[in-house]
């Protein structure tokens, strides 16, 4: 790979928010499953191998699967976050195999919240 | 029978009448003939509708528009544009109220809203494996700003008036600590990050490692040119595995985009950096003693001067900062100083992260603004205590630290404040105490810890706190005797001023402060054999209240021992004999039957029962 210029930098930038800001990838919804340590621990690899298994049987090409690390809330792991584009994202929590492909059919596929399942919605405030 | 092109079906209920439906029908009448539309409308006056707190109601069909809360005044409108155009008044008609989610919204949830996220903006936003994913965050971007567009002292002067103190728990000011290695000559500089995260119930430097671990590069490669370092290292614990890994991933694919190693971004600036595993020894997270170890040698402090900054590692000038002082680095620089600033007080500015764990319903890692009430942060954050007990203290600050009580949990969460009371802020850990532990039992399990974990290079240290935990075991055991309430302090206070390094000398800090706040506890484990929260089994009785025992069996279904007998409805009995004090009966009972008495009770009780067996023999 090539060394980064500081103009690189930039690029990527551009280039990468794509999958934080789901219109500009193309995307209609992206799921976070949080695995950190606690996550994990609580059973995350489960849910993320669900997710992953519903993603390949539903041949779903506009959906993004990600990882990324604890979400604060140690005690409701294993927890997933899932934003349809326009919306605010929603929190899962307590997740199971069952309940994740439930909240990807009903949710991802279909746009309803699971809400039996919901956490909470809406952004956390930064800076 | 005319043939009408509309119903207007106008509620004549009583309802309806009385908030005036009848005026408005005769507008509607009215305002009809002046548009010779009579012959067209029929204005059908009906039953209650059920409607009526919105009354005046009016539904019109076919379109089945309905109306509410029409007044004379509306008549005109509705007839010009709906009757006559064929375009419904919306504001007139009924709205559904806004469906409520079930799901509630962060904002509206303390938890949430009462956080500010600095250090842990990225957490469970990006995928901590994938660097791209940091740079859309704005990654790199304050390390490229350092690098092209400040001089070291710009850097330095940034973090300085940003009040920036060091988040591993001694609270000095970074900018500071910068400073002074700065100004050090010298070809080869150390630019060290302390990773080796130990007091029992902390995490956060574990979250920031493993949710966004690029962030601890970019903070070090910012420190590195403040300082003139070329050569970091991270020094974890080999517990933290995933901490390991994303960090090791990190450090590939930062070197793989040059911004790592020889001319960063074209800059022409060097910083190589190495992960160094700890084996997990708690003194290790003393800065000089984490020297040694990273040289490879056995991890013991050394006394100061000289400082690290002046001589550290291998003798050279060091810089070391915990891992949530380097998370809030690129902010500062990216941000400014006074950006910084906004948050916190004068002395402790921006925020704190913190674990907060033990008896609170949200267990988490939080990040809130230095100077929020300790109050907030456990009853809002924290959703107060679990299985609705009682707040006791709350520790912060690990084995370091102290405990804080009921009273003072207004003060706000500042450096200087919660200094006053005898903790310390530490490094974040948060640990709630409810009413069902004991102090001298709480003092106790710090002093194990920090028994095993001394160093035993200074005798102050390896003995005081072997003398401490011992005495603490006797209290616990029913040996204690009077005067060791002082004579504890005494040696705490011997121990602290006498130890070489922090360990030893804040090593004593939980048995002062629980003294200080839960003296009482000392007296009665000491003068009445009692412990009250029923955890030392030898200083501890369980027996049922008759008077209150509702005979729900509980109690006797939790009892291991099956020792706990009594009619259903009827108060129960523990059989005193067979009691082995594991408290699974007083943490069941709903009803605050199952009491704690002295020791000694439970002689007393076995006599008794005893004399009743006889008596009842007697009685045959």
């Amino acid at each position: 790979m090539a060394k980064l210029t500081i103009d690189d930098l930039k690029k990527i930038k551009e280039e990468y928010k794509a999958t934080f800001t789901l219109r500009e990838g193309g995307y209609r919804a992206k799921i976070t499953v949080h695995m950190g340590t606690c996550g994990i621990a609580a059973g995350a690899r489960n849910v993320m191998n669900a997710l992953v298994d519903e993603m390949a049987k539903t041949d779903s090409k506009d959906v993004i699967v990600t990882t990324s690390g604890c979400a604060g809330f140690c005690s409701k792991e294993p927890m997933a976050t899932v934003e349809l584009l326009g919306q605010a994202p929603v929190k899962y929590w307590a997740l199971s195999d069952e309940k994740i492909r439930k909240i990807f059919q009903e949710h991802v596929r279909e746009g309803k919240v699971v809400e039996e399942y919901a956490l909470v919605t809406g952004n956390e405030t930064a800076y | 029978m005319a043939n009408y092109r509309a119903n207007l079906m106008m509620c004549g209920g009583t309802g309806c009448i009385a908030s005036g439906s009848l005026k408005v029908r005769e507008a509607l009448l009215e305002e009809l003939r002046k548009h010779k539309l009579e012959n067209e409308m029929n204005v059908v006056l009906t039953g209650c509708n059920g409607f009526c707190a919105e009354g005046p109601i009016m539904t019109v069909y076919p379109d089945g528009i309905f109306y509410e809360k029409l007044t004379a005044a509306d008549v005109p409108l509705i007839v010009e544009e709906h009757l006559l155009k064929g375009r419904p008044v919306e504001k007139l008609m009924y709205k559904e109220p806004e469906k409520k989610s079930a799901v509630p919204v962060m904002k509206d949830i303390p938890f949430f809203n009462l956080q500010v996220l600095r250090a842990l903006r990225n957490k469970g936003l990006i995928d901590p494996e994938k660097i791209e994913e940091y740079i859309a965050r704005d990654g790199y971007q304050a390390a490229a700003k350092a690098l092209t567009e400040m001089a070291p002292e710009d850097i330095i002067r940034e973090v300085k008036d940003s009040g920036l103190r060091g988040r591993g728990g001694a609270g000095f000011p970074t900018g500071l600590k910068w400073e002074l290695c700065s100004r050090v000559p010298g070809q080869l500089k150390y630019i060290l990050c302390n990773g080796d995260e130990g007091d029992p119930g902390a995490f956060m430097d574990r979250s920031i490692m493993e949710a966004d671990p690029h962030v601890v590069l970019e903070g070090m490669i910012i420190g590195a040119k403040a300082i003139g370092a070329s050569k970091g290292y991270i020094y974890v614990r080999a517990e933290y595995p995933l901490a390991v890994q994303r960090l090791r991933l990190a450090i590939e694919q930062a070197k793989a985009y040059g911004l790592l190693g020889e001319n960063i971004l074209g800059t022409g600036f060097n910083l190589d950096i190495e992960i160094y595993l700890g084996a997990g020894a708690f003194v290790c997270g003393e800065e000089t003693a984490l020297m040694r170890s990273l040289e490879g040698k056995r991890g013991m402090p050394i006394p100061r001067p000289p400082f690290p900054a002046v001589q550290g590692l291998w003798k050279k000038p060091t810089v070391l900062n915990n891992v949530e002082t380097y998370a809030n680095i690129p902010p500062i620089i990216l941000h400014g100083a006074p950006w910084y600033k906004s948050l916190g007080t004068e002395k402790s500015t921006g925020t704190k992260v913190f674990a907060l764990t033990g008896a609170v319903n949200n267990i988490g890692l939080i990040e809130v603004p230095m100077g929020i009430p300790l109050r907030n942060v456990i009853y809002d954050i924290g959703g107060g205590i679990k299985k609705g007990r009682k707040f006791k203290a709350v520790q912060l600050g690990g084995p370091s630290g102290g405990c804080i009580p009921e009273h003072l949990l207004d003060i706000p969460v500042t450096y200087e404040d919660i200094v006053q009371t005898g903790a310390i802020v530490g490094s974040g850990g948060m640990v709630v105490i409810d009413d069902s532990n004991c102090m001298v039992s709480l003092a106790k399990f710090f002093l194990e810890f920090t028994t095993d974990e001394s160093c035993g290079k200074c005798p102050p240290c390896r003995i005081g706190t072997k003398v401490l935990h011992g005495k603490l075991e006797d209290i616990c055991a029913g040996r204690g005797q009077e005067g060791d309430i002082e004579l504890l302090q005494d040696l705490c206070y011997d121990t602290i001023n006498t130890s070489l390094c922090g360990l030893g000398q804040t090593a004593p800090n939980p048995i002062l402060s629980t003294i200080k706040y839960f003296r009482d506890e000392y007296e009665s484990h000491i003068k009445e054999g009692w412990c009250k929260a029923g955890v030392c089994r030898p200083l501890s009785t369980f027996y049922i209240e008759t008077e209150t025992c509702k005979g729900c069996g509980a109690c006797a279904r939790a009892c291991p021992q099956k020792a706990i007998s009594g009619e259903k409805k009827k108060p129960h009995v523990i059989n005193q004999e067979l009691c082995i004090k594991c408290r699974s009966c007083y943490e069941t009972c709903k009803f605050g039957s199952l009491k704690v008495g002295p020791g000694r009770l439970r002689d007393e009780l076995i006599a008794r029962a005893k004399e009743n067996e006889l008596k009842g023999v007697e009685q045959a």
